[in-house]
């Protein structure tokens, strides 16, 4: 590099330090702009749930109503269904899934055979891979009325009587439960495999020369000590418990009117009501109301961790 | 850990066959329902081994091929565009903000990390793609809302950066003359390959995944991606033969073979991660297993 004599005065000095930094500057720009538009700019539009939208007037232009918007929803039986809906699918979902995950690990761990073992965890992350859409498509050839796997072969099969799968809301919080465990139970496993085979053998080598049995070693020593992965991904889930996975609640009922009461979640709502409705005022209310409570959650699950164990956190 | 005898690992086996299966016969079923015949498929259901083999559904499609190449094409265009633009952006806000000596890269990071904490939902989102720079009906409103820089990722890239670039290698070549840039492109990339692969991987499998995207974005059948086709053939089979595919309408439908040819849509839809997907599973697990470790 070109020498060049040292000037000292301070703003020359921060000039210099600006060129040295640019490039770098620039490379940030991209992104910075793109989370701009698609995160920020998005922050400020909660101001929807405030105003009575008219779009003649446009967003800033519309009046403002106050917590109306707020109030329409809380009135409807909706609000009560699609909250209990999400957050007890929620927390079923990361019970069963992370239990079978957990499971699935040690077990998956005790496996001798690399090459089987290494087939295991590429089998059962596959569904994990597959998009919603043809999770839908899975779902209907096991239930569909009238050509159904389960109605058509299963059931005859124990005498059993056909089902209206998609017409019977009942049934919903079973077959979505079984959905979400079978497409993220094997994604969880990987996961949880991965810090069990982090774990130093050694711990392992004197607790069987102390003797303890498989059962002790697995409850002494492999769960404690895969714990903080736990309470991450549990944390992750927990803040996380008012949002769903649309695809699931969409397409895997194949959007059947019928089966709302039971399917209807906040995420569902919320683009029924954008798109179907066109009632933007309440879809934006129930879209406010989703990001600050998982907001708040998210802080409050990360405070309560920190208090417990810092280390466990996620900040 | 401990010894396990030999029958036990039998039983392991036999255990992990099990949920083997039950994570495969549902595509088993699939692909044998396409290939069945619709008559046998009328009378006894969908099944797992045809008794009455027919691809009688893959011709009908064939016949029919021009919205599903066109799907196809979008969806790869899509697919290949997305993961490009996604990965360039990601690691070029990564690097920086992995640099000890970067001025803002504590603000920078907390800019990314504040939006895994907080969204304004999706009316707004949808306000502003649709009104403020209005992507509808373009191939734009597939790849860039939502899915092109996921903060997650430029967090994980971050940390890859940081622990695995040995900053004497990116002193060394800034105080031989190389700019930023080139450092970025010639030294900092090709040493993250691992991280740029898994990154990539999850991003393809986003991308090609995707429909939501289109189910808000995108009203002109001519920009159906492949799985947002599915998804109106899934929902309304005679979609299939309406007038926006093409073909003469009384005729096809009569003619349609509904139920395999509903399959045999999915099977079209599924097999390119079938058949990439033992290519790439090494990978996926490495990359989970990156994810899993807190940065």
């Amino acid at each position: 590099m070109e020498q060049r004599k040292t000037v000292t005065t301070a703003s020359s000095k921060r000039w210099q330090r600006f060129r040295r930094y640019l490039p770098l500057m620039l490379m940030v720009v991209p992104g910075f702009i793109y989370l701009l538009i698609n995160n920020y700019l998005p922050m400020l539009g909660v101001i929807i749930a405030f105003k009575n939208v008219n779009f003649a007037k446009g967003i800033l232009g519309s009046d403002w109503i106050g917590f109306k918007n707020f109030e329409f929803l809380f009135k409807t039986s909706d609000a009560w269904i699609i909250t209990r809906n999400t957050i007890l699918y929620n927390v079923v979902f990361i019970v069963l899934n992370f239990s079978a995950a957990i499971g699935a690990a040690i077990v998956l761990n005790e496996i001798k055979n690399r090459f089987m073992s290494r087939f295991y965890q590429s089998v059962i992350l596959l569904p994990h891979l597959i998009s919603t859409v043809i999770i839908g498509y899975l779902v209907f050839s096991l239930l569909s009325m009238e050509t159904g796997f389960m109605n058509k072969t299963l059931l005859p099969l124990f005498g059993a009587e056909e089902v209206p799968w998609y017409s019977e809301p009942g049934y919903w919080p079973y077959i979505l439960t079984l959905v979400s465990v079978w497409k993220g139970a094997g994604y969880f496993c990987v996961i949880f495999l991965a810090a069990i085979v982090g774990i130093d053998h050694e711990y392992y080598e004197a607790a069987t020369i102390d003797g303890a049995s498989k059962w002790q070693q697995i409850f002494k020593i492999t769960l404690p000590l895969i714990t903080p992965v736990i309470v991450i991904m549990s944390l992750i889930a927990i803040g996380r418990i008012f949002y769903s996975d649309f695809g699931l609640f969409y397409q895997v009922p194949l959007n059947a009117g019928a089966l709302t009461t039971t399917t209807n979640v906040i995420d569902t709502y919320v683009y029924r009501a954008l798109l179907n409705l066109g009632d933007l005022g309440m879809a934006s209310a129930a879209g406010v109301y989703q990001s600050l409570v998982g907001f708040v959650l998210v802080l409050g699950s990360n405070y309560i961790v920190r208090k417990i164990n810092k280390d466990n956190a996620l900040f | 850990m401990g010894k396990t005898t030999k029958y036990g690992q039998w039983a392991l086996h036999a255990l992990f066959l099990l949920i083997s299966a039950a994570a495969l016969l549902p595509f088993l079923l699939l692909v044998s329902s396409s290939i069945t015949d619709e008559q046998e498929i009328i009378k006894s259901g969908y099944s797992l081994f045809p008794s009455q083999i027919s691809f009688a559904a893959y011709d009908y499609l064939m016949k029919d091929a021009e919205a599903i190449l066109r799907s196809y094409g979008i969806s790869v265009a899509v697919t290949v565009i997305g993961t490009i633009a996604s990965l360039l952006m990601i690691s070029l806000f990564a690097y920086p903000i992995s640099r000890k000596d970067m001025p803002f890269r504590n603000g920078l990071s907390f800019y990314v990390f504040f939006t895994m904490l907080f969204n304004g939902g999706l009316v707004p989102t949808y306000y502003v793609y649709t009104q403020i720079l209005d992507l509808k009906n373009t191939i734009w409103a597939l790849i860039i809302p939502i899915l092109l820089l996921n903060g997650f990722y430029v967090l994980l890239a971050r940390t890859f950066f940081a622990t695995s670039i040995p900053v004497p290698v990116i002193e060394s070549a800034y105080i031989d003359g190389a700019g930023e840039f080139r450092i970025f492109f010639r030294i900092v990339m090709p040493l993250s390959l691992p991280i740029l692969a898994t990154i990539g991987l999850f991003q393809v499998i986003h991308y090609w995944n995707d429909w939501f995207n289109a189910l808000i974005f995108v009203t002109d059948s001519k920009l159906f991606s492949l799985q947002y086709l599915l998804n109106k053939i899934l929902l309304d089979i005679q979609f299939l033969s309406s007038s926006e595919m093409g073909g003469n309408q009384a005729e096809m439908i009569a003619a349609l073979p509904k139920e395999s040819v509903r399959m045999a849509m999915a099977v079209i839809g599924v097999i390119p991660i079938l058949v990439s997907y033992p290519f790439f599973q090494k990978y996926f697990v490495k990359g989970l297993t990156v994810g899993a470790v807190k940065g």
